[in-house]
């Protein structure tokens, strides 16, 4: 499987030239001349020509339009994303070939058509590119564009490559296979809206009223419908950061996960976690402390489901994806939404040899008919089974709450988890005390006394310790150094699932 | 630990040591090496005392008690229940839930705590119960202790007009003035005549400010006194008027008085308070560099007589405005321990704790007033979780996610009760800590002052260390010349941070550039990684655009080995030392570094040359119409809401009140416009920068 990543960066369009990377200028002073060939030099003009042509895309004006809309053109994204001087472009002379509606003419042939392909480096890794252009016919599919899409992905598979796509395209000239694209896109603010059917056809069909923004703009797909990861403030702020998340990724699903330097040391305490877990059972708090102190965290979709926080941080320099219920929002409680934001996540780290650590403090699944209806069972299948499916190393660290099925799915030593671990504060219990004691005993008196014998009971990490579901209770400032002493010792970890076509999760 | 070699000043770009945790906690090791006098453990006082109070001041107790072989009982609200002072008592005790008037301020629970642990004697620290007479009374009923001064001392020195009657007698300078009703403007100027100008001339019922006016000479007493009358009359329907000393450009200057139950009494010299905002202190230090020794020793001839007057026993501070002539005036005596008390410590040697507590046990006072020396000079900071970019300080809150105290530096003190991973809540006292640095002299002491503040690490909430690094090198305060109107005059226009000169923007600008430079480069360094391509060498050379401050600065960055060589401008910068990534100025988003240099936290965006080209086509962020948005500065309680959506309201009327930390602010309409809607209701917790009300 190659590993693609998909940037959106604006849905319908650069100064030529003035400021792109140095690598992308026309070659001048390099005329190859070959003796006793006849017509070199026109033919070496005319690549010449071509070549200034292609790196111009849509001309001076387009280039304008695209730069007034805030947005960069291809080429200047492109030039931003990759290393200096590493970009080898492909099909540079490629042209579409429609003869209809006047689209055969000379000035409606542009080299290269609307996308921008080829390969490069992003920190000296190896990284397949394109970009769609939008002053270039508004960066729609062509025949040609799709085909120049489709060779890069063909190379990057055989040797093991990622794809980024950069996508700026109002729709297809032709459709054709760019669809099996999976992965991670980014949108963008304000600038960038994807639909399926625009807010006319809406208006036809469903008599529905709403604007661009509203139907799919970066607010509507990071928030609400989670079809986006991440948005970013504008185009700069975008690429570069696509170069940090790159950083956490490897190569290819055949490859591991990326080491680098770590100036941290592996041993050190973070006292501020002994007190991070609020006196009272029920007050919130922010899971992000104990993820974010780690400094460097990569949140996936931070604006969707906020009730479960996924992202990819480095623990001693080695590259781990962190789950984790957040209390501060619905009590961290796992819902539709949040189940299938979290499943998709495990399987996208399981998918690329990605150690996956997981903070429990769920109280349990979302009661309700519009949970139930909306089929929360058969979601909330979809994250046990990407946690039991899961043969990456898998670390569990239970802060508080661990109540009934949650916490069952949140990755438990029955999920095949390889650590678990318990802070003193943590509960593994079927429910909360309260709820406990008036089902136990409904109608009945002394339900306080009761209570405070279930919490004596059961409140607390013993119950689960006792019986091996978790492995060490230990000291939360200690978790860091716990957590990286075991992914060293579960680096050689070898784990393999039964043979099948293919897993059956429950889609 | 991060360094940067090149001024001494580019050392001041904070440089966190990150393991903070490991080394030893400030209350472990207690090195308060600065005390001279001795704990005989043959003098026996209490077997065990209960704090009444939380914070630095209750650790500050309990540090003396286990000197003293004191054991120690901590009384605490709920959220308060891992809190620093619990964790370093010997017995903790729950008062109650967070709310003050109902744990820390909870008499009957507090007796009940005492009579559970068997505690003989009660400090009560500073604030809440510390000047209230009837804990005092009550204590004594139950036979415990109260370490402080008897109930009809704090009674007679917490009524104004009686503290004045009986400082009078005591001979102790009052602020001149004519007691009785002012007839007419010439027996105003009389009068004036008599107590010497200037002279303030006031509404008998006032209050705020109206009818009050001052006067330097006859003609302006006359004028004054008409129009003081009229506004009087109309504001307060009574235009009677009294007339007093006005004191320009006073100093707060406090003598520190000890005595005990036998009628000795001492002055420990006095501390200067000067720096204020809003009635609170900052800054403050001892001695005072206005004062000489004829005037000192009045003042505290002064004090002492009235301490003596009100047979006051125990630890007391005796407040005295000074004016630019050393005249100096009687304000106030406040009967428990101070906060600002370390600096005196630090001068004498003395542990006001200590002898608060033997003085509470009956024993008489050890020293005599000769022995009282001041030894060099301290200097205390008062480092408050607020934001000193808002009027001076509007308290902030959440989680010390980093802190680390800079106690590895020669000279410094720090008392605290928080620690790394606390909350500082909208229940309590924003402050995090009094940072208080001695040298023999006043400018070691500064130095060591400026080094501490950079060398503080607090992480997770907005704190005034730029305030505080500012205010100890203005050159008014190194002078000495300061005031209690020291910061609105210093900062007419509100406190904006440091201004950078252009060496020191240079420094950092070539911080952030290494630091962006060396973070490049260890992205592209894998380890064990196989597929990386035999990229030539590494970069030796960078060209960067560094934003700082809405401008842009183009600069070369060269690297040999851990040195990046920086040139700006055609001037070069070195940038050495050992120093990495993990320190606490990891860039905090990608190409966007804070840097705390001189204090002050800058924003700083490092782009490549071709980044910084591209960048100028991004579309500018259009900031909200503020206007129309009313939004909580800080975070608090809403107290009232007095709109409702589509009232009409007028330009500076009130819209709602928010109470945060014992402070109700006023939050009122920028514009008049019609209320659209309203987001908040009384009683409701809201968070800075929360919506509360939003206009047409």
């Amino acid at each position: 499987m190659a590993l693609c990543v998909r940037a959106l960066l604006g849905s319908a369009a650069a100064r030529s030239l003035a400021s792109p990377g140095r690598s992308l200028l026309p070659l001048r002073g390099r005329t190859l001349t070959l003796p006793g060939l006849r017509c070199a030099s026109t033919v070496q003009q005319r690549v010449e020509l071509k070549r200034r042509k292609a790196l111009e895309g849509g001309g001076e004006k387009r280039t304008e339009a695209q730069h007034a809309r805030g947005k960069l053109t291809a080429r200047e994204r492109v030039a931003l994303l990759l290393d200096p001087d590493s970009f080898t472009e492909l099909d540079m002379f490629v042209e579409h070939r429609c003869s209809d509606f006047g689209m055969e003419a000379d000035h409606n042939k542009y080299p290269g058509d609307s996308v921008v392909t080829g390969h490069g480096r992003i920190n000296g890794r190896l990284v397949y590119v394109f970009s769609q252009d939008f002053t270039v016919f508004g960066g729609s599919l062509s025949g040609a564009h799709a085909q120049k899409i489709c060779k890069i992905m063909d190379q990057a598979m055989t040797v093991g490559a990622p794809v980024i796509g950069l996508n700026d395209s109002g729709g297809a000239r032709i459709q054709e296979g760019v669809e099996s694209l999976a992965g991670y896109a980014d949108i963008f603010l304000d600038t960038s809206y994807l639909f399926i059917t625009g807010p006319d056809v809406v208006k036809s069909v469903t008599n529905e009223d709403v604007t661009q923004e509203e139907l799919g703009g970066a607010k509507t797909h990071t928030s609400v419908s989670g079809v986006a990861h991440r948005a970013f403030e504008n185009d700069i702020d975008a690429l570069l950061s696509l170069r940090d998340f790159f950083n956490f990724l490897p190569l290819s699903n055949k490859d591991p996960p990326p080491v680098t330097e770590c100036h941290d040391p592996s041993d050190r305490l973070v006292p501020g976690l002994d007190t991070l877990v609020p006196f009272e059972t029920t007050k919130a708090y922010d899971m992000l402390d104990i993820i974010v102190d780690e400094r460097d965290f990569f949140e996936i979709m931070p604006n969707y489901a906020k009730n479960i926080v996924v992202g990819f941080a480095r623990m001693n320099g080695r590259t781990v994806g962190i789950v984790g219920n957040q209390p501060k929002v619905a009590s961290g409680c796992l819902d539709i939404n949040s189940s299938v934001k979290g499943a998709r996540f495990v399987r996208f780290c399981d998918a690329f040899n990605i150690p996956i650590i997981t903070f429990v403090d769920v109280p349990g699944f979302l009661p309700g008919t519009a949970q139930e209806y909306g089929g929360i069972i058969r979601h909330g299948a979809k994250l046990l089974y990407a946690f039991a499916e899961a043969t990456v190393p898998k670390i569990t660290i239970i802060t508080r709450k661990a109540y009934g099925g949650a916490y069952d799915v949140m990755s438990s030593k029955h999920l095949r988890g390889d650590v678990n671990y318990a802070w003193p504060t943590a509960e593994v219990a079927v429910m909360g005390a309260k709820g406990a004691v008036q089902i136990i005993f409904r109608g009945k008196e002394n339900q306080a006394e009761a209570e405070a014998e279930y919490v004596e009971k059961f409140a607390n990490p013993f119950p689960a310790a006792v019986r091996g579901f978790v492995d060490d209770i230990i000291q939360p400032s200690t978790t860091r150094l716990r957590i990286c002493r075991d992914l060293d010792v579960l680096a050689s970890k070898k784990q393999t699932n039964p043979w099948k076509k293919h897993a059956n999760i429950p889609l | 630990m991060a360094a940067y070699r090149v001024t001494p000043t580019f050392q001041r770009v904070l440089r966190a040591v990150k393991h903070a945790s490991l080394r030893p906690r400030c209350y472990i090791i207690s090195c308060h090496s600065q005390y001279s006098t001795v704990y005989d453990p043959h003098e026996k006082t209490f077997d065990k005392i209960l704090i009444a109070n939380r914070g630095e001041i209750a650790c500050r107790v309990i540090k003396t008690c286990k000197k003293m072989g004191i054991k120690t009982v901590a009384v605490h609200s709920d959220v308060d229940s891992s809190a620093v002072h619990v964790k370093m008592a010997d017995e903790a005790f729950c008062v109650g839930p967070a709310p003050t008037s109902k744990s820390y301020l909870n008499m009957d629970a507090i007796m009940e705590a005492i009579r559970q642990t068997g505690a003989q004697a009660v400090h009560p620290g500073y604030g809440f119960l510390s000047e209230n007479k009837e804990f005092a009374r009550r204590l004594a009923a139950d036979g415990v202790s109260f370490i402080g001064p008897d109930t009809h001392a704090i009674q007679a020195m917490g009524d104004k007009i009686e503290s004045k009657l009986i400082a009078k007698a005591a001979k102790v300078n009052t602020i001149p003035g004519f007691d009785g009703v002012v007839k007419n403007a010439e027996e105003a100027v009389k009068i004036a005549g008599e107590i010497g100008y200037p002279v303030m001339i006031k509404a008998s019922a006032g209050g705020g400010g109206k009818g009050m006016r001052i006067a330097w000479n006859d003609e302006e007493t006359r004028e004054g006194f008409r129009f003081s009358s009229q506004e009087a009359a109309s504001s307060f329907g009574d235009d009677r008027l009294l007339i007093e000393k006005y004191i320009d450009n006073p100093r707060h200057i406090e003598i520190q008085v000890l005595a005990d139950k036998h009628g000795n009494a001492l002055w420990l010299n006095e501390r200067e308070c000067s720096i204020q905002r809003r009635n609170q202190k900052v800054v403050e230090e001892a001695p005072s560099t206005f004062l000489d020794p004829v005037t000192r020793r009045a003042m505290g001839e002064q004090a002492v007589s009235l301490a003596k007057a009100v047979k006051y026993s125990s630890a007391g501070t005796v407040e005295f405005l000074v004016d630019s002539k050393k005249n100096f005036y009687f304000l106030e005596m406040n009967t428990r321990l101070q906060v600002e008390h370390p600096i005196t410590e630090c001068i004498t040697g003395l542990d006001l704790v200590q002898q608060m507590i033997r003085v509470a046990k009956g024993y008489k006072l050890q020293h005599k007033q000769e022995d009282i020396p001041i030894n060099g000079w301290a200097i205390e900071s008062r480092v408050y979780a607020e934001d000193p970019y808002k009027s001076f300080g509007l308290p902030s809150i959440g989680r010390l996610s980093q802190y680390e105290e800079p106690l590895n530096l020669p000279g410094v003190r720090v008392d605290s009760g928080i620690q790394e991973g606390s909350d500082i809540s909208i229940y309590y006292d924003p402050m995090i800590s009094k940072l208080v640095t001695y040298g023999s002299t006043r400018a070691e002491a500064l130095k060591k002052m400026e080094d501490a503040l950079d060398n503080y690490v607090i992480r997770g909430v907005t704190h005034n260390i730029p305030l505080l690094r500012e205010i100890i090198v203005h050159p008014r305060f190194i002078s000495g010349d300061i005031s209690t109107n020291f910061l609105p005059e210093v900062y007419p226009e509100g406190f904006k941070g440091h201004p950078l000169a252009a060496g020191e923007q240079r420094e950092l600008l070539a911080a952030a550039a290494a630091l962006h430079v060396a973070a490049q480069l260890r992205s592209q360094r894998f380890l064990g990684q196989q597929r990386v391509s035999s990229v030539p060498q590494e970069r030796r050379n960078w060209e960067l655009c560094v934003e700082l401050d809405k401008r842009v600065h183009m600069l070369g960055v060269s690297r040999s080995g851990n040195s990046y060589t920086v040139e700006i401008d055609g001037e070069k910068v070195v940038v050495s030392g050992e120093w990495n990534l993990a320190s606490a100025l990891l860039p905090l988003t990608i190409n966007e570094i804070t840097l705390q240099y001189l204090g002050t936290s800058f924003k700083v965006r490092v782009l490549s040359k071709l980044a910084a080209s591209l960048n100028k086509l991004m579309p500018e962020k259009i900031p909200e119409d503020t206007s129309s948005i009313l939004r909580s500065p800080m975070p608090g309680t809403v107290v009232a809401v007095s709109v409702k959506p589509g009232d009409t309201v007028a330009e500076g009327q009130e819209i709602c009140v928010i109470e945060a930390m014992k402070m109700q602010n006023s939050m009122t309409a920028a514009k008049t416009a019609k209320v659209k809607s309203v987001h908040c209701t009384a009683g409701e917790t809201v968070g800075e920068g929360d919506l509360l009300v939003e206009l047409e």
